[in-house]
């Protein structure tokens, strides 16, 4: 594997999180709890969709085939997908969402504050820009995730109920395999030794304060880095697509 | 002795409409001013709002990044409308939530237009042009309304929804200039919202009940009819220059009223709408319905957590 093979799979991963994730918050739209909520869940599928535009930029640059963001977004096939799990898990409720979000946006913000130092500087250059909506996005998640967990009996117990769900997914984030050694020798991508510890904390101060319980289940989810997915994938896809798929090679 | 009070009052206030003067929050108004307003402000926060649906059904399915991310922030634009009319409403002494439950009952009506289903990726273009187009149309005359909230609030809309109309237009004539599935796509899209956005306008000035005394009060300043006529005249020629038909064969430039005549609308549909026969109208209010009822326990929970903060640093 050459570092451009392995930088093309690790961008198009990192794209591939924030598109997923952001298709599924745009289910939302319209449906949002309160309205303060739906522009807020909007706005942060807008930040990922933003995100996954210049990540599969990049990635497209660097395939081999010189592919255009958007023939990566909606043309691929399911097992080409590189996303984790937990980004395509259902929204259910809005504690679901919560804390899905929350679990991801953990992990990005210390992946991102590295990435700006890499020495790729197209990378460095998304992480940066993509850190500013990710603090804001932890924030968010966060404050709900407390809020949800500290309220009442009913949504402390549906908020416990999505971390134990979810957490098995976590995992995943961590995911390394040898095109990730390889660029960690180069010095593209952080070790994750730091952010491991990092996000650890930050899930055990935010779980503290919102009166939450890490789950003793500790069993751990993966496939989706490997393009192995969840049933729920090929719905998502299917939707996703439908345009570009019915209608091929056309300018929109 | 109260009576006399509120006459003079109430020529006060018409002296100071007719000067140009707005209305604020804390000054005297009439109760019917008030009530009107309440009507109005909280039906246009309503229409946002579901209007956010039918163009939120497409969002999942946009055909490209670019047009997922423009659609993404314009839905949020219109959520961000109904924020600020929830507020203006609230200036009046109403409680937002009490309209949005008589949203929800039926007793509250939205704008007809979002009752129609958004079938093709093409409305997305056909709703930015022409059902934008048609609410700059009505608003843009709001922004100098005698109630200084709703026209402030206005101001900032109609900022947004001309932009709002040029990414739709800019839609269409991608599609328009495409292949021929997507003109057709285009074309089919213009058919079905063309005669629904010119009911937008609201009934015939003969059967408008509200205008009369609305235009008095300076709420509104120009009738449904005269809207409507310099709406066909800015539409007909923006939809001959991308190459699609307006579906009207009665459509003919009048030299004599400089403008457009067109054909007869036909006002038993939109009454049908309105009334609640519209294609997607129990789905919408059901959506909004749903979104209330499925977020009651975070709401509960965010008070009940506000409430636990307050007692900890009291």
């Amino acid at each position: 594997m050459t570092t451009k093979e392995a930088l093309y799979k690790y961008v198009l991963r990192l794209g591939d999180d924030s598109l997923i994730l952001g298709q599924r918050l745009s289910e939302l739209c319209g449906h949002g709890p309160i309205l303060e909520e739906d522009i807020a869940t909007t706005n942060i599928s807008l930040d990922l969709i933003g995100q996954a535009t210049l990540f599969l930029e990049y990635a497209g640059s660097l395939s081999n085939e010189f592919k255009t963001n958007d023939e990566l977004a909606f043309l691929r096939l399911e097992k080409d997908y590189l996303n984790v799990l937990l980004v395509e898990q259902p929204n259910g409720h809005f504690g679901d969402t919560i804390m899905r979000q929350f679990l991801f946006d953990a992990f990005r913000l210390p992946l991102l504050t590295k990435l700006q130092d890499s020495k790729d500087n197209t990378l460095s250059s998304i992480a940066e820009k993509a850190l500013k909506e990710t603090k804001y996005h932890l924030r968010h998640s966060s404050e709900w995730v407390v809020r949800l967990g500290d309220g009442t009996e009913e949504s402390h117990h549906k908020i416990q109920e999505s971390l134990n769900t979810l957490y098995r997914y976590s995992h995943e984030l961590f995911f390394v395999d040898e095109a990730d050694v390889l660029l960690q020798q180069e010095a593209i991508i952080p070790e994750l030794d730091d952010i491991k510890s990092q996000w650890s904390q930050t899930i055990k101060d935010v779980l503290e304060m919102a009166t939450l319980s890490l789950p003793t289940n500790n069993w751990k989810f993966e496939g989706g880095r490997m393009g192995r997915h969840s049933e729920h994938m090929g719905y998502l896809l299917a939707e996703m697509q439908y345009m570009q798929r019915t209608y091929p090679n056309m300018e929109w | 002795m109260e009576k006399v009070d509120n006459k003079d009052l109430e020529k006060k206030f018409q002296e100071k409409i007719d000067q140009d003067i707005k209305i604020e929050p804390n000054d005297w108004m009439p109760d019917n001013y008030r009530d009107t307003l309440i009507r109005q402000i909280s039906q246009h926060a309503h229409s946002e709002v579901v209007g956010m649906l039918p163009e939120g059904n497409w969002i999942t399915r946009a055909p490209n990044l670019r047009r997922k991310a423009v659609l993404l922030a314009k839905v949020q634009d219109e959520a961000g409308h109904g924020l600020y009319l929830y507020s203006a409403v609230e200036t009046l002494g109403a409680d937002r939530e009490d309209t949005i439950d008589d949203l929800h009952s039926g007793k509250a009506k939205y704008s007809s237009i979002f009752n129609y289903p958004t079938l093709t990726w093409a409305d997305m273009g056909a709703i930015g042009w022409l059902v934008d187009g048609a609410a700059i149309m009505n608003q843009v005359p709001l922004c100098r309304c005698s109630y200084g909230p709703y026209a402030r609030a206005m101001v900032r809309v109609c900022k947004e929804e001309s932009f709002h109309q040029r990414q739709g237009f800019e839609v269409m004539t991608k599609l328009a200039a495409g292949t021929p599935e997507q003109k057709e796509m285009a074309q089919d899209a213009l058919n079905r919202f063309w005669w629904p956005a010119l009911m937008m306008f609201g009934p015939n000035d003969a059967d408008s009940k509200h205008t009369e005394q609305s235009m008095k009060w300076k709420i509104k300043r120009h009738t449904n009819d005269e809207l409507r006529q310099q709406f066909v005249n800015v539409t007909v020629p923006q939809a001959e220059m991308i190459g699609l038909t307006v579906p009207d064969k009665d459509i003919k430039w009048n030299d004599s009223k400089n403008g457009y005549d067109f054909g007869a609308i036909n006002w038993d549909e939109f009454w049908q709408v309105v009334g609640g026969n519209g294609p997607c109208n129990q789905e919408r209010v059901e959506a909004r319905r749903k979104a209330k009822e499925n977020g009651s326990w975070v709401v509960e929970a965010a008070a009940a957590f506000a409430n636990k903060r307050m007692k900890k640093t009291a």
